[in-house]
């Protein structure tokens, strides 16, 4: 049984080994660079029959298994960033156990002979009064360093001071940062959705369609877009797509607004963005065409051609007797015997004696109806500006709980940054002893970090204790 | 069409080409004199450059309604504004680590930016995209760009840390003894590291902020990206590789430069990649 704990105890020192060794930080971040690297160059996310045309059947089948397609959300991928997290964590608590004794102490220890000892220290002998000596050394550490304190030391003093103690936990932070943004993208891909709708002018929808998985997903309220409009510059660059949306709960509209892209809509948590917009090719039918259109009525007997505004549905009495015609339907891209023929309007002929029947009028050839050797032939002259041009907005719709927590950690990494990078806990020792009839002073001092840099700051305390001479005098 | 800021910004270039030179002819011939001046033309050349800077963000709005913008929208933009935080940089390193030869090295870094954005792009000013308009196109691509700058500058460092290596020696060569010693060339890329790595990360986190508002999602994977994040895990892994490890000098350099290697793809190479992102061209 003891064995057996010892071997248990054995596996896990060796694994929490594994985890806290920077060699595996580093692996992990090299291996995410290079993999990244493989996404930015296939394209992810496509459709599986673009990927199927690219590769053909073997490689697709290779790739498809290794999730290449969608590497970043690949269990490998999201298994190298739990690794990193993982490692990340049991690094700082490893390290933790060690600086935190540094860290978190009332009385920061100084061992005098560690700074005697050390190369840098400077030395100043200067005339004066110890006391005096002793009170102006205060006053020039006590302006630079927070915590100042003197002590006796051999025939004199030693003032220890220091600062920035705290700045060793800047670290902790930014690995810290680290795993609070890797939580807040988990709680956003649980609990978050990321979709998309478009919805056409006049129209509304409580259903979106879903991003990166099959599927539709229903919202708690009814998007409306009432109107939608494009700009663009003279350039012919676009200038504004904007979306005049209304929210539409419980069969009241609640909430409108105006989108554009980079001002999204805010609902209930849930964010409607300005994405991409899109034409309507008039599938809408007849009920939109409100303006008229000028047909030609060219009689077979006569020759001569009699021009009539017509609108929809309203029936018009063609000259020379030959009979009514009233427009049925129009067909923005129309097909005669399986050829396509474009934009087309359906009518009706009524002889003055006789059946009716359909007549086919494609917009972009006024010839084609003498095909059909009539007593008249009919075209198309002038829709004029009949068509209104409707649009759809594409709308993307996104719900991410975890943002919030998401900007915590890119708030904390910055600050974090900063403190690790440009701020270092500095300790400084000015021994003051009597030398004969002057006193010596030794100023020593170290830094955690920018040891070049604190070098510099050591010259300038050295100097402003030199000072005290010209005090004296 | 040719406007005043580019006119001058073309000037500009040789001036900072023109430095350059000095500080090479300085550090070849051992001449203080050819040193100081090329200080002043470095600075001259820089204040050149912000004067385009803004010159152009005022002639935009000359231009006519919605044409007005901050001038960071393109790549020609982005280069202007790449150099003149190189030049920037620079004369703060050259004043506090009081040395000039570090200038053979980075000035022709804003020459070739400033040369390249005045001869190889489009120098047309665009009204912004809706996508582009945003008050977080000129946080994202200040920080961004320093950070970009700072790199370039440890490049150029780093580079001169592999000449200098093992030459200490002043019977080796005149030129290679006179490049700052080694220790000093490996502080300085570290500390040029350190700040160039602070600002790509506030670059990207401006960027994420930024796609939330526009898009609805902070992080997509896109090629841009995907690659500023291998940018930022190659520097990552080098800061940890120099503080956890000890890594010093010449693995170092090595890595700093491979890590501005990224950078550039960041920068240029995105857009030669497949896909639709066709908004990564445009913010260059």
């Amino acid at each position: 049984m003891v064995q057996e704990s010892e071997i248990k105890g054995n596996y896990f020192e060796s694994l929490w080994k594994f985890f806290a060794s920077v060699k595996l930080t580093v692996v992990v971040l090299l291996s995410l660079a290079a993999l990244s690297i493989i996404g930015t160059l296939i394209p992810q996310n496509e459709s599986p029959a673009e990927y199927f045309r690219a590769f053909g059947p073997f490689m697709y089948r290779v790739l498809a298994t290794l999730d290449i397609f969608d590497m970043y959300r690949s269990w490998w991928f999201q298994g190298l960033i739990i690794l990193l997290t993982v490692n990340i964590i049991i690094c700082s608590i490893e390290r933790l156990q060690t600086t935190g004794k540094i860290i978190f102490t009332r009385n920061p220890k100084f061992n005098l002979g560690n700074y005697r000892r050390r190369k840098s220290r400077k030395d100043l002998v200067i005339t004066g009064e110890i006391g005096a000596a002793l009170d102006f050394s205060k006053n020039v550490l006590a302006r630079e360093f927070r915590f100042c304190k003197v002590q006796s030391a051999a025939d004199g003093f030693a003032i220890t001071a220091e600062k920035g103690r705290w700045t060793r936990l800047g670290v902790y932070g930014v690995h810290l940062s680290v795993v609070i943004l890797l939580i807040g993208s988990l709680v956003g891909s649980l609990r978050g959705f990321e979709g998309y709708a478009n919805i056409a002018e006049g129209e509304y929808t409580d259903t979106i369609q879903l991003r990166f998985k099959d599927g539709t997903l229903k919202l708690p309220f009814a998007i409306q877009c009432d109107d939608f409009d494009v700009q663009f510059y003279d350039t012919g660059a676009p200038k504004e797509f904007r979306s005049k949306l209304t929210i539409i709960e419980n069969g009241q509209a609640v909430l409108q607004k105006d989108i554009i892209v980079n001002d999204p809509l805010r609902y209930k948590g849930i964010n409607i963005f300005q994405s991409s917009y899109g034409k309507l090719d008039g599938q809408a039918g007849a009920a939109n065409i409100t303006g008229e259109i000028e047909l030609g009525f060219q009689s077979k007997t006569s020759g001569m051609t009699y021009n009539i505004k017509a609108s929809m549905n309203k029936p018009v009495e063609i000259p020379d007797g030959l009979g009514t015609f009233v427009l049925d339907k129009y067909y923005p891209a129309a097909e005669f015997r399986g050829m396509a023929v474009g934009p087309a309007f359906q009518g009706t002929l009524t002889p003055t004696e006789g059946k009716p029947f359909p007549v086919l009028l494609p917009v972009r050839f006024p010839k084609f109806d003498s095909m059909r050797k009539g007593t008249a032939v009919i075209s198309v002259l002038q829709t004029g500006d009949i068509f209104e041009q409707r649009y759809f907005t594409g709308l993307q719709v996104t719900k991410d709980p975890g943002v919030s927590l998401v900007y915590v950690g890119f708030i904390m990494m910055i600050l974090g940054c900063v403190v690790t990078f440009f701020m270092s806990h500095q300790q400084v020792v000015v021994e003051i002893q009597p030398k004969g009839k002057k006193v010596a002073l030794m100023l020593s001092g170290k830094a955690n970090k920018n040891k070049v840099g604190f070098q510099y700051k050591l010259e300038r305390l050295a100097e402003k204790l030199a000072a005290i001479d010209l005090t004296n005098r | 069409m040719m406007y005043t800021s580019s006119m001058l910004l073309s000037i500009v270039t040789f001036v900072y080409g023109l430095a350059g030179l000095l500080y090479i002819f300085s550090w070849a011939f051992h001449k203080e004199g050819a040193g100081k001046a090329a200080t002043w033309i470095t600075l001259i050349a820089s204040l050149g450059n912000v004067a385009g800077f803004l010159l152009r963000w005022h002639e935009s709005y000359q231009l006519g309604s919605g044409y007005g913008h901050a001038p960071l929208s393109n790549i020609y933009e982005s280069l202007v504004f790449f150099a003149l935080t190189i030049g920037v940089i620079y004369l703060v390193i050259e004043r506090r680590y009081k040395n000039r030869i570090i200038g053979c090295f980075a000035m022709p870094l804003a020459f070739f930016a400033l040369a390249y954005a005045s001869f190889g792009t489009s120098v047309k000013i665009q009204p912004l995209i809706p996508a582009l308009k945003s008050n977080w196109l000129i946080a994202h691509v200040f920080t961004c760009f320093i950070g970009y700058s700072a790199f370039a500058l440890a490049f150029g460092v780093s580079i001169m840390y592999l000449l200098k290596k093992g030459k200490e020696d002043p019977a080796d060569s005149g030129l290679l003894f006179r490049l700052p010693r080694s220790e000093m060339l490996d502080e300085l890329t570290h500390q040029l590291i350190m700040f160039g790595f602070l600002f790509l990360t506030a670059g990207i986190i401006s960027g994420a902020v930024w796609a939330n508002s526009a898009w609805g999602r902070y992080w997509g994977w896109d090629p841009k990206e995907t690659w500023s994040f291998i940018t930022w895990l190659i520097y990552a892994s080098l800061l940890h590789f120099r503080l956890m490890r000890g890594w010093r000098g010449k693995r170092i350099a090595v890595l700093s430069i491979v890590g501005f290697a990224a950078v550039m793809f960041t920068y240029f190479g995105v857009n030669l990649l497949p896909g639709l992102h066709s908004y990564g061209a445009m913010k260059g």
